[in-house]
């Protein structure tokens, strides 16, 4: 729910002046092979990682603002679930920093839970979980605080297809009914078929191409 | 199945009970007071107990014990989530650390006998020094080993830092910092011991440094079973705390 813009986003080791925008309620692949830049750029716009040049959500320059001021949510690769905190918990774990009340808080984490078909996970402990498991606990603790941003970090890229591909459907289901910008890096073409609105080629730092998927795969 | 029981419990501590077994043998053979036997040492923890000397001194070397061990693992808690925090603290405090943390606690005692006098100061510090620098240390490596990816995930969702320190960095450190602690549980008791044999009037080691002036090798083994059941039992303690703390997700 934020149109980003990068105006000549540099990084010294990394990333040459990248220039893009994306829209409001988009769902912007960026593809690129290991080292391309994909994972830098999410972490510039997660504000991990500092850079040149100017970063607007809304136009409204991102630069200076600190990560937790940036209303965005941010799932690596290997999702990170809170080891010490149980399905429940680690779902709930934004809504708790915001300081929602208890009643709304069980309200919204059960919703996010129904939604993923993960009731029965609310107090398994990561250890317990397999993958596919991971995976939805990972998207439900972070879109269940609205982010406005939602950055993923090919986070289906450990699983087997199976599951990846039930997880790739209830993500684009998600991103349309919460008109969710998101940006989401992978190394796997059907992950740019199947999600993009766009797809952004990376390589070397630089963008090589930048178009749907229809534009993209036709060549 | 309880037989089965009894049979494992014996097996398992066979070594125990022949030791014991031993001991009593050399006790009654040999008949000198220099050896009493494992019932003789038995019965005369009994007149002690009953007379009131055992817990006399077994409670001002707990509440040594207590104290100094209490402030120490506190006081090195605090100061290894600063230096895990800040990277300027760390540089500056570390080498210090480093440098101080192979000193065996006893090499202090000289030095604070001098500075602090012969008073009950004076063991409540070697603990606190006995405690301190693992502690602090086992927290800094605890802190330094959590993947910044949690960090940033917190961050993500908007977590502060003194929140993501309390929520996610202290739990996710809990098992190196019980580590410092347990490993120190058991060395907090070496050190009141060997502190209250040198320069204090009260406690095991004092009343174990008065057997041993009055030949009474018996009272001597009396302390010495003290000392190994409370080292062994605080250790068990932190152990058994560290289990409650991080069962369900270690």
């Amino acid at each position: 729910m934020a149109t980003i813009r990068m105006q000549n986003i540099s990084t010294s080791y990394c990333l040459k002046d990248i220039n893009l925008t994306i829209h409001d309620g988009e769902f912007m692949v960026i593809l690129g092979h290991s080292g391309a830049g994909k994972s830098t750029l999410l972490n510039i716009l997660a504000g991990f990682v500092g850079h040149s040049g100017d970063l607007y959500f809304d136009e409204k320059r991102m630069n200076q603002i600190v990560t937790q001021k940036r209303e965005i949510s941010y799932l690596h690769q290997a999702i990170h679930l809170f080891p010490h905190l149980d399905v429940f918990d680690n779902i709930a774990f934004g809504l708790r920093v915001k300081g929602m009340s208890k009643g709304s808080l069980e309200k919204k984490v059960s919703e996010i839970m129904e939604t993923l078909h993960i009731s029965h996970l609310k107090s398994r402990y990561p250890k317990n979980l397999s993958g596919g498991e991971k995976q939805r606990v990972g998207i439900a603790r972070a879109i269940v605080t609205k982010p406005k941003i939602l950055l993923l970090d090919e986070p289906l890229s450990s699983l087997d297809e199976a599951t990846a591909q039930e997880i790739r459907t209830e993500l684009k289901i998600l991103q349309e009914k919460l008109h969710l910008s998101v940006i989401y890096v992978t190394h796997t073409i059907i992950d740019a078929k199947v999600l993009a609105h766009r797809v952004v080629g990376l390589n070397r730092g630089f963008i090589e191409y930048i178009g749907t998927p229809q534009e993209i795969f036709k060549n | 199945m309880f037989k089965k029981y009894i049979l494992n419990f014996l097996l398992l501590n066979s070594p125990i009970f022949l030791f014991l077994i031993i001991w009593e043998l050399a006790g009654r053979i040999a008949q000198t007071p220099l050896l009493p036997s494992f019932s003789t040492v038995i019965i005369e923890f009994y007149h002690l107990l009953y007379s009131g000397i055992i817990v006399e001194n077994l409670s001002h070397s707990f509440v040594r014990v207590a104290i100094g061990y209490l402030l120490g693992g506190l006081l090195g808690i605090v100061v290894g989530i600063l230096m895990g925090m800040n990277v300027m603290i760390e540089r500056s405090l570390k080498p210090l650390i480093s440098l101080l943390l192979p000193i065996p606690t006893l090499g202090w005692l000289p030095l604070m006998m001098l500075w602090i006098g012969i008073n009950e100061a004076l063991p409540i510090t070697l603990i606190f020094i006995c405690a301190f620098f693992p502690v602090a240390y086992a927290t800094l490596l605890g802190i330094k080993e959590i993947p910044y990816e949690y960090i940033n995930t917190a961050k993500s969702l908007g977590a502060s830092s003194w929140y993501i320190l309390i929520r996610v960095i202290l739990p996710l450190a809990s098992p190196s910092i019980f580590t410092g602690l347990r490993l120190e549980a058991g060395m907090v008791w070496k050190t009141v011991l060997a502190s209250e044999m040198f320069a204090i009037p009260t406690g095991i080691g004092s009343m174990m440094i008065q057997a041993e002036s009055l030949i009474r090798v018996d009272i001597i083994m009396v302390s010495l079973m003290l000392l190994a059941f409370m080292s062994f039992s605080f250790e068990k303690s932190i152990y058994w705390l560290e289990h409650y703390a991080t069962k369900n997700w270690r």
